[in-house]
């Protein structure tokens, strides 16, 4: 269990706060950093993956006899090695998932259901004879009618995927008959019909968003290697070993204990790498040849058959009286789940209308099935997307009411007591003081300036809500002789956490933060710890480490104890040491104590475990940006951007910022450049980096950041995560920032110049 | 299918000098990873437009997906591991790290090795011509803000030195 | 008494009910008191005798670790929510 930090006053922090070099950067900076594509092993195979070339077919039959005759080829594996798995939904990973839909996501069954499914694994001696045995399995398909749009998706007539899903939530009437939509859910408080009524001024829009990825620079990849009594270890590049361990378990049918599962380093992930793809392959292949086997994907299998989050569908309708307080939301949101059930939109509709105060709301949401990759988490999964929608018609229903956007906000803030579309209320929260900061920000009262000849210029503003996960985490310290510690966590570090713990360990044991050597441990190493994802690191694990160093403390106040032969209340740790309270000046340092440690009792290791969900602080952050809009060509350039946020307390402001910068860039991508784009009979025909187009470094300005700390409560330190609210603002920022240049409203991501143009010829 | 026939290279990796035997199909990426144990080089996209697997090629920034091994012999390679001098790092190096330009760092490397290419020819860039000479080189994690600052204050350090 | 908030789908189970007032130690007993009243709110929501997988309980305004024995006070408000994941 946790401590009650509500016992602790505030505190002056020596360690936190501070900007420390990360432990892992010098491997990081000279190239030893070993990450999963890096991980050889004797006598290691390599792998390749058959994958559909077509949106929607029926497998009629698999001819794997002209590869297997391959020389060099080792292994063949395809769904007829997958056990059958149980078809409901389980509590598995994050949230709950279909453990018979993620094992026809890893190898297709009776159907493939996107471009890029696999179809069937190879492994051979080198990856040129792996690729050449992939291109020698016949594949005989019956092409299928996509679908690949929601609306068309959710028609009565659509082109069924799964003849056995029913919607769950539907229309009882229907209960009978297959639909695209896995679930419907209603959110609903106040009464959103009186709510209108009250309202002087109503604007309802419908958006529409594309499909996005994630775009981690490091391809997935797995390297499995199977011991002859079928114990297996896997060494890939995942935010979650515990959850890449379980969802092999539960598609290979094997017991949590024969897997062992190495994080390797993480070429980041923003959600996209909390699931499973080549983990089970390598697996099955690996056993079926009896060598190690590596998997890596191409970028284009990557952009083809792993996790984007969902493009969508969103109607809102919004109210406000003259004086400005919106009077109620009405809201449906359709979202891609991608070819099995499962997309972000509830999260979407519970966090569309969070960073106000609105007594009627009303929100639906559909999950809707089509022929596109299954959809994995993205940063905030699902709140963009809601954000674009609801935040603009918040800036168009200002100006309509002749008042600042950022007035508005700042009038129906939500605040600490507001309840929420699905009921709870907010608990601390730093909304409002996130919207002083920016009335008061340099940007804010920064001319805008005109632009030359045919280009506009124009400001906007957005906010962003994200919940913020707790999840489980563990965490060992070990004390070591020299009075040095060792920091064990089983939590993946991509932006830092490794550093961010071990300060929050040195800051309790009062230990220069270089003396704290952070790793990231294994699944038998460490007790279990949730995944890399939900803001949830420095929250969580980080509550375990501050846990675990107060099981030190305790340890070391047993061992003074014990050597001063007094009683344990006789006794306190106070900055990196053990005072007598009893015996004047009598102090005994950590290192003394650690050096003594094997005479007073054994080893002194420190261990805690958590289930952080009562801690959870959430997240508001915002965007304040400067556009220049060409109105020849609809081209939209960033040329200032600032990005607030309210993290409660900052741990290493460094990561902060990066985190903030990080998604506000990903943010400004989905706005301007990125989308999925397939052709009609659902072929992905951007599926590399260069029509794939992400954000350069010469596309932006600077990222300003301003940190907010509005401490959580329920946290020792009044950490709130940081990772994933920074992206939700930038796409409504722009939008409403394109308007202010132009008066043009585009309700479309993403605001590519097509779309800009357009909007500019149909403005009112 | 016959076995494809070796081919024998000698160049100069990092100072020293090194031979290996490779496919004509392979790439240096490939090579350098696989053969070379040089694995600070990555892999993004193989095909040219991420610049993670950025290595210096004579006096170019060269995408080391885009070269065939077969193509380097008798020629000068300089990768993320030939940065630092022994325990000394790089003023780039160093100034990452102080910086906080780097998250999952897997696109680290690219990064250095471009940013070491533009420092050679250019000392004293501006901020635009260094988001000009890194716009091949993609990162995800920090919106590039930090790299830059970090490349910036590298710059100035070693025209100051 | 605690207040049972009840999901928008399922008020046509409690004649359009949004929250039911009732008592009882832990959400379980919560939810077996409504149930009484309204037979199918706990069907709705419970699987194998533990919440759904698609379902998660929030109690003053906590997502409660503990689900269905997560303990409630004289005065909680439970809301049935979708579990929240993140990235």
């Amino acid at each position: 269990m946790s401590t009650n930090p509500m016992e602790e006053a505030p505190r002056e922090y020596r360690v936190i706060g501070t900007r420390p070099i990360r432990h892992d950067g010098i491997d990081k900076v000279t190239g030893r950093a070993v990450y999963g594509a890096d991980v050889s092993l004797p006598g290691l195979l390599h792998g390749s993956v058959v994958r559909s070339p077509h949106a929607h077919a029926r497998i009629l039959s698999i001819d794997t006899s002209r590869a297997a005759a391959l020389p060099g080829v080792k292994a063949i594996v395809t769904s007829a090695d997958l056990p059958e798995v149980r078809d409901r939904e389980e509590a598995l990973g994050e949230g709950s998932t279909n453990p018979r839909h993620l094992s026809h996501n890893i190898l297709a069954h009776d159907k493939v259901l996107y471009h890029g499914h696999a179809v069937a694994a190879v492994a051979a001696t080198s990856p040129h004879v792996a690729a050449e045995a992939a291109g020698l399995i016949q594949v005989e398909y019956e092409v299928l009618p996509p679908v690949l749009d929601v609306r068309a998706a959710m028609a009565d007539d659509a082109p069924i995927l799964h003849a056995d899903l029913r919607t769950a939530g539907g229309d009882p009437k229907k209960a009978g008959t297959p639909s695209n939509v896995a679930m419907i859910t209603e959110f609903e408080i106040g009464d959103v019909e009186a709510g209108f009524a009250a309202a002087d001024e109503i604007i309802e829009r419908t958006f529409d968003t594309a499909m996005v990825h994630q775009g981690y620079i490091e391809p997935h990849n797995a390297v499995a290697k199977v011991d002859p009594d079928g114990q297996a270890t896997v060494w890939c590049s995942t935010q979650g070993a515990f959850d890449v361990r379980h969802l092999c378990a539960e598609v290979l049918g094997l017991p949590l204990s024969k897997l062992r599962v190495y994080p390797a380093e993480i070429g980041g992930g923003f959600g996209g790498k909390t699931t499973i793809y080549l983990e089970p392959l390598a697996i099955l292949l690996a056993r079926a040849s009896g060598h190690p086997v590596k998997l890596v994907m191409s970028r284009s299998d990557v952009l083809r058959a792993t996790g984007p989050t969902s493009g969508s569908h969103i109607r809102v309708k919004m109210g406000v009286t003259r004086d400005g307080t919106l009077t109620a939301v009405d809201a449906s949101l359709a979202y891609e789940a991608g070819a099995y059930p499962g997309s972000p939109v509830r999260m979407g509709a519970m966090c569309m209308a969070s960073p106000f105060a609105i007594e009627n709301q009303r929100m639906v949401a559909y999950d809707v099935c089509v022929n596109r990759p299954k959809t994995a988490a993205y940063r905030a999964p699902g709140a963009t997307n809601a954000a674009f929608a609801c935040e603009t018609i918040v800036d168009e229903l200002a100006r309509k009411i002749g008042m600042d956007p950022l007035e508005l906000r700042r009038k129906n803030a939500a605040h600490e007591g507001t309840p929420m579309v699905h009921g709870p209320k907010h608990r601390r929260i730093g909304c409002a003081e996130l919207l002083e900061a920016a009335q008061r920000s340099d940007h804010a009262s920064a001319p805008l300036g005109n632009a030359d000849g045919p280009r506009k210029r124009g400001r906007g503003f957005a906010t962003g809500y994200w919940f913020n996960a707790g999840l489980q985490s563990s965490a060992t310290i070990s004390i070591n002789p020299d009075g040095t510690a060792s920091l064990v966590t089983g939590s993946p570090d991509i932006g830092g956490t490794r550093t961010s713990c071990a300060m929050m360990a040195a800051e309790e044991l009062g230990l220069p933060v270089e003396l704290v050597r952070p790793s990231v441990a294994d699944t038998d190493s460490i007790g279990l710890t949730d995944v890399t994802g939900g803001s949830r690191v420095t929250l969580a694990t980080g509550l375990a480490v501050h846990d675990a160093a107060q099981d030190v403390k305790r340890q070391l106040c047993e061992r003074a104890a014990r050597t001063w032969k007094c009683a344990i209340e006789e006794v306190r740790f106070d900055d990196g040491g053990v005072d007598s309270l009893v015996q004047d000046g009598e102090r005994l340092s950590l290192a003394e104590l650690a050096k003594g440690a094997g005479r007073t009792g054994g080893p002194i290791v420190g261990r805690a475990t958590v289930n952080a969900q009562r801690n959870v602080g959430s997240a508001f952050g915002g965007m304040m940006v400067d556009v220049e809009v060409d109105t020849e060509t609809g081209r939209v350039d960033v040329t200032r951007c600032t990005v607030f946020q309210d993290v409660g307390k900052a741990i290493h402001p460094a990561y902060v910022e990066g985190q903030m910068q990080g998604g506000a860039v990903q943010g400004i991508g989905w706005a301007l450049n990125e989308e999925y784009v397939y052709d009609d009979e659902g072929h992905l025909e951007n599926d590399g980096f260069l029509d794939y187009r992400m954000p350069v470094a010469l596309d932006l300005p600077m990222i300003e950041p301003v940190i907010i700390e509005v401490a959580n409560p329920a946290h020792p330190y009044g950490v709130r995560g940081v990772g994933e609210v920074s992206i939700v603002a930038p796409p409504a920022a722009i939008a409403n920032a394109i308007a202010d240049a132009t008066g043009a409203r585009v309700e479309s991501l993403p605001m590519s110049p097509p779309r800009v143009l357009a909007a500019l010829h149909t403005r009112p | 299918m016959s076995k494809p026939q070796k081919l024998h290279l000698s160049t100069r990796l990092n100072g020293e000098d090194v031979e290996f035997l490779c496919e004509a199909r392979q790439s240096l990426l490939e090579v350098l990873r696989d053969e070379l144990g040089h694995t600070g080089t990555k892999e993004g996209c193989a095909t040219g437009d991420c610049g993670a697997c950025s290595v210096i090629l004579d006096d170019r920034v060269v995408c080391s997906c885009l070269v065939l091994a077969a193509e380097v012999e008798g020629r000068e390679i300089t990768t993320v591991e030939g940065l630092a001098d022994g325990d000394h790092l790089h003023p780039l190096q160093r100034k990452f790290l102080e910086h906080a330009a780097l998250q999952c760092g897997v696109c680290t490397p690219g990064f250095l090795v471009a940013a070491r290419a533009l420092l050679d020819r250019n000392p004293d860039p501006t901020e635009r011509e260094v988001r000009y000479h890194l716009a091949g080189n993609l990162c995800r994690c920090t919106g590039y803000d930090k790299i830059i600052r970090a490349v910036l204050d590298a710059a100035a350090e070693m025209r100051s030195t | 008494m605690s207040t049972v908030f009840i999901p928008p789908a399922l008020r046509r189970l409690t004649g359009g009910a949004e929250r039911v007032v009732v008592s009882g130690a832990t959400v379980g007993d919560l939810l077996d008191a409504v149930d009484r009243l309204h037979p199918g709110v706990r069907d709705a929501l419970v699987r194998d005798d533990e919440l759904a997988p698609h379902v998660a309980v929030s109690v003053d305004d906590v997502v409660a670790p503990a689900g269905l024995a997560e303990e409630v006070t004289e005065s909680s408000e439970v809301h049935f929510v979708p579990p929240l994941g993140g990235g």
